[in-house]
């Protein structure tokens, strides 16, 4: 294990019997959550940071479970002794959110009022629900001010929720490849991969568990299609080009190309580890989000309720979430007078650059991290 | 302290709000924040310059003038926008100045004098584009695509209707030069200029 990680970690589970109401009018009456934490929380309880992850993340960000993981968690490139979130100056906490497949409460978990998994009866959630039960889990946790909130994607959108739902409990969000909200062509791209998950004959609306079956087919192809998203054509030029199986064409369907292969891996091994409810409900969590409705469209009145320092990145192959989308987030915050710092990072490797260590990502975000640092005192 | 924080840190007011468009390391702006309580933004392009903003402490946002002028902020924004050192390096500087002080109530402008002695008797000795330590590029290469004189600027300035508040003569350490006044458009090598709407 090399010296910059976090080494080995355990997550924890924290029950939550206190009903939690819903954006869309239900109620979870109760509910877990899993957790993972890294570093240790120092005794004025100001060096916390909540990591917050995107669609198919979860709360294992850094460090192994066991000696022989393959790989660390998620988002190891940017947590650890050293790293941008240095864990020797941070206590870092991450969760998986509601409705994930990875250990807190969701689809596949059990309803205590029927006794069967919730399946497609699970609420649907939104990050202004996310944002709410992580409060909750800070309360547990002692923490009363987030030092900052961090988030990539669909991580940046908790964490700019987070500023506006509880504007004193963050002195910094930290916004990366996110956008204000979606896009036609997101939600488009969304559908998409829904359509293909509904659609698998095994779906059976959603109670694929009862029939001892999953919808994989579906789930790989959703899977297949936020692939591409996640990359970007000169990222998978590079990695695959048009290079093949075989020095001739089958003339046949089969797979021929190299990005073929690579797809239908990903998708396979993503529909064996994910449940496709789950992904179904971050999907729309994603649609959804969108904090300027509430204020006629006008994301600087949105805005005006925040109280902490924003750091908003995004990477130039990005077009998923585009530099664009961020733009038009930092610009609203100039207007609303809040402090923002921004950068657009020249990376070729699409949306998925936020997870990967490139020079100037890694010294932005640690020299804005140091910055946290300092202003918190540590 | 660097010349050019002692020159402008008197003509921002106590607890104003600033916008540095080309804001370099953020040293300025910091000097303002500490010094002065201003708020404020740097906008800068070049990305070495910008860590050293967020590691300095200051709002920094990555931004092309060129690309996207001022349109994403508002009239009146700012009590005050500074522009050191890159008027000439814009793509159309007269507009930049309207704009200017469309977001900011006065402006501060800083620009090496093309009209100094040293690059007259450079180009009339040596009939080549002048270059010095202050203007080290050569022309096929260099950022400054729009030199002017303290003569230019006032001229643009009187078209524009822009009132000019403050004008100061420096040299390249940012150091006020006496002598200098005396003929500035020859003597000095760099212009100081504090600006507002008429």
């Amino acid at each position: 294990m090399l010296a910059d990680s976090v080494g080995l970690v355990e997550p924890k589970l924290q029950h939550f019997d206190q009903a939690l109401k819903l954006d869309c009018g239900k109620t979870l009456s109760q509910y877990d959550l899993i957790y993972e934490t890294y570093g240790e929380l120092n005794e004025s309880r100001s060096n916390a940071v909540l990591i917050c992850h995107a669609l198919s993340g979860d709360h294992h960000a850094a460090g192994y479970h066991q000696e022989d993981d393959p790989k660390p968690g998620w988002w190891d490139s940017c947590i650890g002794p050293g790293k941008p979130i240095d864990t020797n100056v941070f206590f870092v906490v991450c969760l998986n959110n509601l409705g994930g497949c990875k250990g807190s409460t969701g689809p596949t978990t059990l309803c205590p009022e029927t006794g069967e998994r919730y399946g497609p009866d699970f609420p649907i959630v939104t990050v202004r629900d996310w944002v709410e039960s992580q409060a909750r889990l800070a309360d547990v946790l002692g923490i009363d001010v987030w030092a900052a909130v961090v988030g990539g994607s669909l991580g940046g959108m908790q964490a700019l929720r987070w500023s506006l739902d509880y504007p004193e409990r963050v002195k910094h969000a930290v916004v990366i490849a996110s956008t204000p909200k979606l896009t036609a062509q997101n939600i488009a791209f969304n559908e998409i991969a829904r359509k293909a998950i509904t659609s698998d004959p095994s779906f059976h609306d959603g109670r694929y568990y009862l029939h001892d079956t999953v919808p994989a087919k579906g789930l790989m192809l959703a899977r297949m299609i936020g692939h591409i998203t996640y990359l970007s054509d000169e990222a998978m030029g590079e990695k695959f080009g048009r290079v093949t199986k075989s020095e001739n064409f089958n003339f046949d369907y089969g797979v021929e190309f190299e990005v073929e292969s690579y797809l239908n891996y990903q998708g396979k091994r993503f529909s064996k580890t994910f449940d496709a409810n789950t992904y179904l409900l971050m999907t729309r969590a994603l649609d959804y989000f969108d904090p300027a409705q509430d204020f006629d469209g006008d994301l600087v009145k949105a805005l005006e309720v925040s109280q902490c320092s924003y750091f908003v990145a995004s990477f130039s192959s990005d077009w998923r979430f585009s530099p664009e989308r961020s733009q038009v987030l930092v610009d609203a915050m100039i207007k609303a007078n809040k402090p923002v710092s921004y950068c657009e990072i020249d990376a070729p490797h699409g949306h998925d650059a936020f997870l990967i260590p490139t020079p100037r990502y890694t010294a932005a975000f640690s020299a804005y991290m140091q910055r946290v640092a300092k202003e918190q005192g540590l | 302290m660097r010349g050019d924080l002692e020159i402008i840190s008197p003509w921002v007011s106590q607890a104003s709000t600033v916008l540095d468009m080309g804001c370099g390391d953020g040293l300025l702006l910091a000097h303002l924040q500490s010094e002065k309580g201003v708020k404020g933004y740097g906008l800068e392009i070049d990305e070495d310059r910008i860590t050293e903003c967020i590691v300095n402490g200051v709002n920094v946002v990555e931004h092309d003038l060129d690309e996207r002028g001022l349109s994403g902020f508002s009239d009146n924004q700012f009590d005050t926008v500074i522009m050191t050192q890159a008027l000439q390096a814009v793509r159309r500087p007269d507009e930049l100045l309207d704009e200017m002080l469309r977001v900011g109530k006065q402006g501060i402008v800083t620009f090496p004098n093309f009209g100094y002695w040293r690059c007259r008797q450079y180009l009339l000795l040596n009939g080549k584009m002048p270059m010095s330590k202050s203007l080290p590029h050569t022309w096929y290469n260099t950022p400054n695509i729009h030199l002017c004189t303290f003569k230019d600027f006032e001229i643009l300035c009187r078209q524009k209707g822009i009132r000019v508040l403050n004008r100061l003569e420096v040299n390249a350490e940012f150091e006020e030069k006496s002598f200098a006044k005396l003929w500035p458009n020859l003597l000095a090598e760099f212009a100081v200029y504090r600006i507002e709407k008429k």
